[in-house]
């Protein structure tokens, strides 16, 4: 997969350095997107096999974070990296933490299943509805990481723009379950289960969009953290002189 | 910091030719008072050319000939009425290697403010002598020996000597030429902490081939290429976010 973006220095070891960087980050993204399609069908499948498998686990994903985070750690004190190579180091140091915090999510997901009474399951309805949130989660994630590889800041915003629609579904469900309760008292359990599911993959969302604001730093020079919609176009447009 | 701060050094469409070579293509920049400006490009791209433009030291080149304007505090330093020597005292040089004059290290401070008639009584000159050693935090090491040569110094004191003996004549800039090249790191920290000090008083133009040296030093950097000024910018900016590709490829070490 080697990213001209990022190769071209007279050391090759030091392209082979940064490259692996990316690498690892995205080996260590299958295994939390792999983790969150697991989780995800355990709970509508009501695999509490696999749950607890999404559990046991997530310690993988960590060990990635800290793998990463010290070959970071090398490069900084060994190349002390300037200008896009730096900005690639930090922006790796922080994708994996978003990363880490997809894994917990999943864990969280799958344990949503493991807490639920036996029997007692949610209505299929409740079910479709966070089975397509989380294609739409699932989805955004991938091409997420996909902009990150690429570092195409055109493609980060876009991505990052999905994630609207993303809490529009989240605040839908979280209104269907709300008018459940308030129905049945029996489905409170459940659909506060369902709203633990929902606000974990919100949660993913966001990461999601985190690693795009990332993809922009790293592409345009710019901390996107904080900006409008407006200004975040502004960004991506400018083209070095 | 910059931008507020007055104009030291201004200059225009500065050529320099060896003979029919052009080694330096029209550079034009402004130097702010008491910042730090550090001068970074490979081997050969006009850095060190450009810098001892700014107290004429190619004069004393053979076949070096000079163009465009350079102003100190307004007034162009080329101006037949100019005197060279006082230039020089007020945009004072540290070159690579650290040059002491084979005299005691007293002398070696007190003899441009002799030459310059800035002190008249002995006491006056030893005055200037211990602050300029005090300034270039020298005068702990050597105040027990002042009249021992300049050259028995280790090469990190030596350099701090040549520091002093340019402060001594009450310069207003200082231009350094990669002066930590030939000193090890440790002596190198002492420069550096020593350069932010100066920064209170002085105007420091430096050139270093050193990338990491000129981000931990300067409030701006400047990057030459070929004779060409390419980017100039605040070094913050300049190595987290270059504007210029070539800016980019060379401190990122690829080859453009």
């Amino acid at each position: 997969m080697p990213n001209s973006k990022i190769g071209g220095h007279y050391s090759q070891a030091y392209d082979e350095e940064l490259q692996q960087a990316v690498v690892r980050l995205l080996q260590m993204a299958a295994l939390a997107q792999q983790q969150l399609d697991d989780a995800m069908a355990a709970f509508i499948g009501a695999d509490t096999e696999l749950a607890q498998q999404v559990k046991d686990f997530d310690r993988k994903v960590n060990n990635f974070e800290v793998d990463i985070s010290e070959h970071c750690l090398d490069i900084l004190a060994r190349r002390q990296p300037a200008a896009s190579d730096l900005r690639l180091v930090l922006s790796v140091l922080k994708a994996i933490n978003d990363v880490e915090r997809i894994g917990d999510l999943a864990k969280r997901i799958a344990k949503a299943l493991l807490k639920e009474e036996q029997g007692n399951r949610p209505q299929q309805s409740q079910l479709d509805e966070i089975a397509v949130m989380g294609q739409k989660v699932r989805l955004m994630l991938q091409r997420a990481l996909a902009a990150f590889e690429q570092i195409d800041a055109e493609n980060a915003l876009a991505v990052l723009r999905e994630d609207k629609a993303i809490d529009d579904d989240y605040a839908r469900i979280m209104q269907h379950n709300l008018s459940m309760m308030m129905n049945d008292a029996r489905q409170i359990a459940i659909s506060l289960q369902i709203s633990n599911v929902a606000k974990a993959l919100e949660r993913v969302g966001d990461h999601a969009r985190n690693i795009c604001e990332h993809t922009i730093f790293l592409s345009k020079g710019r901390n996107v953290a904080h900006l409008s919609d407006a200004e975040l176009q502004q960004v991506v447009d400018k083209k070095r002189d | 910091m910059s931008n507020s701060a007055p104009v030291k050094i201004s200059a225009k469409d500065v050529k320099v030719f060896y003979g029919d070579n052009e080694a330096l293509h029209g550079i034009s920049m402004d130097v702010y008072q008491n910042e730090v400006i550090s001068f970074i490009g490979p081997s050969g791209c006009g850095k060190s050319t450009f810098l001892r433009c700014m107290n004429r030291m190619n004069d004393t080149i053979e076949h070096c000939r000079v163009t465009g304007s350079i102003t100190l505090d307004g007034r162009d330093i080329h101006e037949p009425s100019l005197d060279v020597v006082q230039l020089r005292a007020q945009v004072g040089m540290v070159f690579q290697k650290p040059n002491p004059f084979p005299k005691s290290i007293y002398e070696n401070i007190a003899y441009g403010p002799k030459l310059h008639g800035l002190a008249e009584r002995k006491a006056d000159l030893d005055d200037i002598v211990e602050s300029s050693l005090r300034r270039a935090g020298l005068w702990n090491e050597v105040k027990d020996r002042l009249d021992q040569p300049g050259t028995g110094l280790s090469g990190g004191q030596q350099q701090r000597l040549c520091i002093a003996r340019s402060i001594a004549v009450s310069p207003e800039v200082i231009l350094m030429d990669e002066p930590c090249s030939a000193l090890d790191p440790i002596a190198t920290s002492i420069i550096e902490e020593l350069i932010d000090e100066l920064k209170q008083n002085f105007t420091i133009v430096i050139v270093t081939h050193n990338m990491q040296q000129a981000a931990r030093v300067s409030d701006r950097t400047a990057f030459f290429h070929l004779g060409n000024l390419i980017e100039i910018g605040n070094t913050n900016d300049l190595f987290t976010n270059p504007q210029q590709k070539r800016t980019e490829d060379y401190i990122t070490g690829r080859y453009g």
